[in-house]
């Protein structure tokens, strides 16, 4: 335990380094796939022809390895192997797979009587969305970007094998100098690192949906 | 495929199928097909030492109700955990404890000992979360009344279980250990870390050393990349017919039932477990 400690203490300033890296990797996806999963979420729960073909071609995509879309996308995008830019596209993919089914069942548990109140007060179509249906989804489409968060912190360590620099160096400087303090440090940080992004989503539902905690009180 | 621009420098992805067009690399002791066949003899074990762990404690939490918030606590926790970063710790530890040669054909070359059990630990810990959450799921889906008319017609707990319980909730099992095999096969390609380990990870681990070899650099690495996502498709494929296979058709509603015919001939959902009541 006190080696893990002195071994953080002089390498602090790199190690801070890749955590931020680490932060922006799995935390930058995390928003901009869930802006982009709520319109096709949406779609996909307004029309409701259109659920299977969007939930299946998430699903496929899912299954892709992340390893292969680390080493594909910079074919693709014309980025240079080791850029970060792959990982942050990749997980983008990912997250967006992950919660476009969340959005759509989060915005179809709203219950209809809920809809028809809103319609009978006067609510417009868009009014009615963004003011009524989306908040309604929060707790739902929260629990899916929980998953996504901590799947997508414990992708980015995934890009090692490769060589983007990250906090997941700490298991390749543990491998080659054959030394369990930097790996097992990088072990629990990538943990506190999900817990961190676990609560702030946590917080962050909590705060949106004051009606939740209104109703438990007796 | 070929039109595609190139990496900075790295060689272009149309050298992709050139080496899968060059029989040299399909065969031999370090061929694709080897690695291959090593890619899935590892998935396999990992696969049914996770099933042998967590199908009886998942069964066993959802027909108690015991230990429910250990057992999710323990799930979410296990996810959040780097497997990169825990088959490296495993090795650090045991490569100093174990040091016999002790070999196995086709899997455990003299020496590798100590690199295989790590990577089996921790994949199977990676591989029980799903298996473990969706049986425990499954079995409390299960509908009270089905459960109840078991009792009632004399079974015991044990029975319950067997009888009822598991086939109602093999859908959502079967969808568990689903997800646990396309995670392993995505993930087992860590191997490749640590020394006198195969599997397709091999590819990606050398290549990553000589880049713009266009024989062993970037292009064997998007080969392997590629042949390890067909394998997820062809996994994923035979998940659905095993499926098919496995699930009652009580359950899945491919049987007419009464006048009102229902086709639902795949289950995924929770909710659809619930058909049982019918």
């Amino acid at each position: 335990m006190h080696e893990v400690w002195t071994y953080f203490t002089v390498h602090h300033s790199e190690i801070m380094g890749w955590l931020w890296t680490t932060v922006w990797l799995a935390g930058v996806p995390l928003v901009v796939g869930l802006l982009l999963a709520l319109p096709i979420g949406w779609v996909a729960s307004r029309y409701h022809w259109t659920y299977p073909p969007i939930t299946s071609i998430a699903g496929l995509l899912y299954t892709i390895p992340s390893l292969v879309l680390f080493l594909v996308i910079p074919g693709i995008l014309g980025t240079g192997i080791l850029s970060p830019l792959n990982v942050a596209v990749a997980l983008t993919g990912y997250t967006i797979a992950l919660l476009v089914r969340t959005v759509a069942d989060g915005l179809d548990s709203v219950s209809s009587d809920t809809m028809s109140a809103a319609a009978a007060m006067g609510y417009t179509g868009r009014q009615r969305l963004v003011a009524v249906q989306l908040p309604l989804a929060v707790p739902v489409i929260g629990a899916g970007l929980r998953v996504a968060a901590v799947s997508n912190v414990s992708l980015v360590s995934v890009a090692s094998v490769i060589g983007v620099l990250q906090l997941g160096q700490l298991f390749v400087v543990g491998y080659d100098y054959n030394a369990l303090a930097p790996t097992f440090l990088g072990l629990v940080l990538f943990v506190l690192l999900a817990l961190a992004f676990d609560l702030v989503i946590l917080g962050i539902v909590r705060v949106l949906t004051p009606w939740q905690r209104a109703v438990g009180r007796p | 495929m070929s039109v595609l621009a190139d990496g900075a420098g790295l060689p272009g992805l149309s050298h992709v199928i050139t080496w899968f067009n060059d029989p040299s690399n399909w065969w031999g002791s370090s061929g694709l097909l080897i690695r291959i066949r090593e890619h899935l003899l590892y998935a396999l074990i990992i696969l049914l030492i996770a099933i042998v762990i967590a199908l009886p404690l998942g069964l066993f939490v959802g027909h108690t109700g015991r230990g429910v918030v250990v057992v999710v606590g323990l799930a979410n926790g296990l996810r959040a955990i780097p497997t990169l970063g825990l088959v490296i710790y495993l090795y650090l530890w045991l490569s100093t404890k174990i040091t016999t040669t002790f070999a196995v054909p086709w899997l455990v070359d003299r020496g590798a000992l100590a690199s295989f059990v790590s990577v089996m630990i921790a994949l199977v810990l990676l591989a029980l979360p799903p298996i473990l959450t969706s049986t425990y799921a499954g079995v409390q889906n299960v509908d009270p009344a089905a459960r109840d008319a078991a009792s009632g017609m004399g079974m015991t707990g044990a029975q319950v279980v067997r009888k009822v319980e598991l086939p109602c909730a093999l859908p959502l099992i079967m969808s568990g250990i689903r997800s646990a095999a396309l995670q392993v096969i995505a993930t087992v390609t860590v191997a490749a870390y640590l020394p006198f380990l195969g599997g397709l990870g091999r590819y990606i681990k050398d290549g990553a050393g000589d880049l713009n070899n266009t024989q062993t650099g970037y292009p064997a690495m998007v080969a392997a990349g590629l042949t390890v996502a067909i394998l997820a498709v062809v996994v994923d494929a035979l998940f659905n017919l095993l499926q098919r296979a496995l699930v009652s058709p009580g359950l899945t509603g491919r049987i007419k039932r009464d006048s009102r015919r229902t086709t639902v001939d795949r289950i995924d959902a929770p909710a659809e477990a619930n058909l049982i009541s019918a």
